[in-house]
């Protein structure tokens, strides 16, 4: 171990932290903000709220996004909706309850306080968002709607049809572009991040590429946030948009920043599965469907290619229920996903190639008419025909897991600050808040949380603290990092091998949800840490990108994050090798009980596994922050 | 039902503007598009398309695209002249090769208006949209504590119209379709959007004043509402929306003393 780990948790009890932590931060003079200058890198939910909550309070803001606007940033694909400790439905819930909920579901592998926080301010974010015109659903009364999701027994989630992460971000776009017209922020669209730069340790600016003329930029800061979401595309086939990447990080790790539990990826129970080997992405149907539809296989095999109508109730196994009575559909998403793996891998999977599990909605449309079910889920329904050409109103969808969401990244502190100081990291992009497992509905909220409402505070206590001197983009550190980016640009172009990036990308995928997917052991991890480097050895030398670096090149662009994630796979893996347990998404074969569930081992990996890059050619360095906890028991997390 | 992966392949023939950079002329340029299966997406066959370009040494179709879920908006092609093509309600990535038939010719164009000029191939320029949403597209609240969200009831029919309007994805074929190329329908979707809102009254005669403006100042159209934008509308904004904001911006011209302020400011 030679990184230090310091999470910098505040003493005192655990409701009292971030009130006391706020008031023990520095705070910046108000006139003195307009000297600072941030760099925000992303603007998802996290990205866009705190490039505009930052700018608010009068900080210098560029704000950087690959997209053509950012509007187009994928927290915009978000369905089912956001939770809050409102409780408004007088249903039990509480911050407290909120605070449990996701600590268990991340089975026992996120930090307390990080998470108690989360659960506190999430009430603040419902009450911004309305502010801003966000159009909840609302009841009659006008009062806001709830709905429940998977892994909790309290109605919390907000929602806005089946648009919830549109409408969020949407509210935070509208915010950043309200801050872009008064001049507080500068929007750089078109834009990728291709190498964070330091000066004198700390995070002092990046390098981009200007995606249309293909000119490299450098820009200076006083901080960097990395607001630039998660890595799931590494798997090539996921429900993240096609633009998705973890070259921000990833470069950000090979500066010093440790990438903490990559492994924790996590596997969406209720995605369209995959209809034929021309597929280029995934597309998820909201966990709140399971809300009213209910899961099921053929109890038989035999069973498998009758028509669904026409197998019996008696021959029908609505597993989920049958194992876990108390939460059943709305088992957590991990589980929900493995039980539809088992079914499968037991033959008695429907659809093409035997992938597939129902979702069936006919006991639902019976009990509240087809109108409610249209009212609820009408979106879906139709997304649902459109790509599969059946009618789930007559038919159950076909549903399957599918990579979705990635619990690891950037390690942060309580401030959410990296192991490079003045580099934040917010939203999907850093490790912390949901453990091994995301509850569905607390993505929005995290990324909401972190950038209007933690990060303009820690950022402030930073700026306030530090000596910074001044750094222009002549430093020779912006020098030598441009040129590492204009060199392997060049080199990409300049291999005209025989094979396209996406090949690569394909072939790197299958890779990887083989081995280091919904299921893994060491047998095929180590098969897996064989074949990476012979993959990216093979890229480097037989990759074909046409055109040029002086234009909109999008198979450069492509090529640039797949040469990352074939490095990044290979850490994925190792960590995943390395955590002799089963949490959460991470399942080891090994390691489960007789009738199949994951099996914790709190003695030795109660722990968050932070890696650092030791160099080219050598294996990471791994770190370990103890989990400590004093306000939860650890228990074997059970939704019987 | 078609059952997946089991229909025939088909042979189809593309047209497909290809321009170097916005500066040099573009042209049409024919491709075979061999062995499509039915079940793909309209941009899974174009990626088909371009692997084959890039194998055979040729420059591949540069489009935009991101989600592939019908939501960011990015994605935006003229399929045989339709914004988004064939199908009503569905954006380019979510429409099937099963709404064509072996044989089939299908051209493929950018989106054509003087406000989205042609980067590239069928990438276009839309960030007018955005500079129309800088001009007063937002509600004035700065984050902070404000006061409980249900302290302010709203009628469930008023936001689940805001919410109609709100569902605008921002694709820009509304002003593709357009014989006018007006940007009237993604502009009186905002206002609509936040000026049928408690929440949205304070700014809304200046929002409509300043964003109406701006729209001009693009360089769109007017609108004479043709509704040709309603009805390639991925998301089904009605048209609606442009009384609407025709009300607000008259309203406004009529009522407020400094409304020539905010149509010139912007």
């Amino acid at each position: 171990m030679t990184l230090k780990l310091d999470a910098k948790i505040p003493a005192g009890p655990l409701a009292e932290k971030w009130d006391k932590h706020r008031f023990e931060m520095k705070l910046v003079n108000p006139a003195n903000k307009r000297k600072f200058k941030i760099i925000v890198v992303g603007s998802g939910l996290a990205g866009a709220s705190a490039a505009a909550t930052l700018s608010e309070l009068g900080y210098n803001v560029s704000c950087f996004c690959f997209q053509d606007s950012p509007r187009r940033a994928h927290s915009i694909a978000a369905q089912g909706g956001i939770n809050a400790a409102k409780n408004y439905r007088n249903d039990g819930d509480s911050v407290q309850r909120l605070f449990y909920d996701t600590i268990k579901g991340g089975d026992f592998r996120a930090r307390e306080a990080n998470v108690y926080r989360l659960a506190q301010v999430s009430v603040d974010i419902i009450d911004q968002c309305v502010a801003q015109g966000v159009p909840f659903a609302r009841e009659y009364g006008g009062m806001l709607a709830n709905r429940s999701f998977g892994g909790a027994q309290v109605s919390r989630t907000f929602y806005a049809r089946g648009q919830t992460g549109q409408q969020l971000l949407i509210g935070a776009y509208q915010a950043l572009e309200k801050e872009i017209a008064r001049g507080g922020v500068t929007m750089f669209e078109r834009h990728e991040m291709l190498e964070l730069v330091l000066v004198d340790g700390k995070a002092r600016g990046i390098i981009v590429r200007d995606m249309l003329s293909g000119e490299i930029e450098s820009h200076a800061a006083d901080a960097v946030i990395l607001a630039t979401g998660g890595y799931g595309n590494v798997f090539y086939l996921s429900t993240n948009a096609k633009g998705c990447n973890v070259t921000a990080t990833f470069r950000a790790y090979k500066k010093g920043a440790a990438f903490a539990n990559p492994s924790f990826t996590q596997i969406h129970p209720t995605c369209i599965p995959v209809a034929g080997d021309y597929q280029s992405k995934l597309t998820l149907m909201s966990e709140s469907l399971r809300n009213d539809g209910r899961v099921w296989v053929p109890k038989r095999r035999e069973d498998v290619g009758k028509q669904p109508s026409q197998i019996p109730e008696a021959d029908r196994d609505y597993y989920l229920e049958r194992k876990y009575p108390s939460f059943g559909n709305l088992s957590p998403r991990d589980i929900a996903s493995r039980a539809a793996k088992e079914a499968c891998d037991d033959g008695r999977g429907v659809g093409p190639g035997g992938r597939g599990v129902y979702l069936d909605f006919a006991d639902a449309i019976k009990r509240l008419g087809k109108a409610a079910i249209e009212e609820r889920y009408g979106n879906l329904f139709e997304m649902y025909q459109r790509i599969t050409d059946e009618n789930p109103y007559e038919r159950p969808m076909r549903i399957y897991p599918a990579v979705h969401y990635t619990m690891g990244g950037t390690w942060v502190d309580y401030n959410l600050m990296s192991t490079i100081p003045g580099l934040h990291v917010a939203g999907e992009a850093n490790f912390s808040d949901h453990g091994a497992n995301r509850l569905g509905a607390s993505a929005l909220m995290q990324g909401l949380a972190d950038g209007y409402f933690v990060i303009p505070y820690t950022i402030g206590d930073y700026l306030a603290s530090t000596k910074l001197e001044t750094v222009t983009t002549d430093h020779p550190e912006f020098q030598a990092a441009r040129t590492v980016v204009e060199e392997r640009t060049q080199r990409l172009l300049s291999i005209n091998g025989t094979r396209t990036v996406d090949s690569f990308h394909r072939e790197l995928g299958l890779l990887m949800w083989d081995k280091c997917g919904m299921a893994r052991n060491a047998a095929g991890l180590r098969e897996a840490l064989e074949r990476i480097p012979k993959l990216r050895e093979e890229f480097w030398r037989d990759v074909k990108v046409p055109g040029s670096g002086a234009e909109l090149n999008q198979s450069l662009e492509k090529a640039g994050r797949v040469a990352d994630f074939l490095e990044f796979a290979e850490l994925m893996c190792i960590d995943a090798l390395h955590r002799e347990e089963s949490c959460g998404g991470h399942f080891r074969t090994e390691h489960q009980t007789e009738d199949g569930e994951a099996k914790r081992n709190d003695a030795e990996f109660a722990y968050v596994a932070a890696w650092e890059y030791a160099g080219e050619g050598k294996p990471p360095i791994l770190n370990k922050e103890p989990l400590v906890f004093e306000n939860v028991h650890l228990s074997t997390r059970s939704y019987k | 039902m078609s059952g997946a992966g089991t229909a025939q392949p088909m042979q189809l023939t593309l047209n497909v503007w290809r321009q170097k950079s916005p500066a040099e002329p573009g042209r049409m340029v024919k491709y075979p598009a061999k062995d499509i299966s039915p079940d793909m997406s309209f941009l899974e066959m174009l990626d088909v398309v371009n692997e084959r370009l890039i194998q055979a040494g040729d420059d591949p179709i540069a489009f935009d695209h991101d989600c592939r879920e019908g939501i960011c908006g990015s994605c935006g092609l003229m399929i045989n002249g339709a914004a988004h093509g064939p199908m009503k309600l569905t954006t380019a990535c979510q429409l099937h090769m099963r709404s064509f038939k072996d044989g089939d010719e299908i051209t493929i164009e950018p989106w054509r208006a003087k406000a989205f000029p042609v980067i590239k191939d069928l990438v276009v320029d839309r960030s007018a949209f955005d500079r129309i949403i800088q001009a007063g597209g937002f509600i004035s609240v700065p984050t902070g504590t404000p006061q409980d969200a249900n302290a302010l009831p709203i009628p469930k029919p008023d936001a689940d119209l805001a919410m109609d309007n709100a569902a605008c994805i921002g694709c820009g074929a509304c002003v593709a379709a357009c014989p006018n190329a007006s940007a009237s329908l993604f502009t009186a979707a905002k206002i609509s959007h936040l000026g049928v809102l408690p929440q949205g009254q304070p700014e809304r005669s200046r929002r409509a004043l300043a964003m109406v403006a701006r729209m001009d100042l693009e360089e769109f159209g007017g609108c004479s509402l043709f509704g040709e934008c309603m009805a390639v509308c991925p998301k089904g904004i009605s048209i609606d929306a442009i009384q609407r904001m025709n009300r607000d911006y008259a309203f406004a011209m009529a009522t407020k003393s400094d409304a020539k302020e905010w149509t010139g400011a912007a």
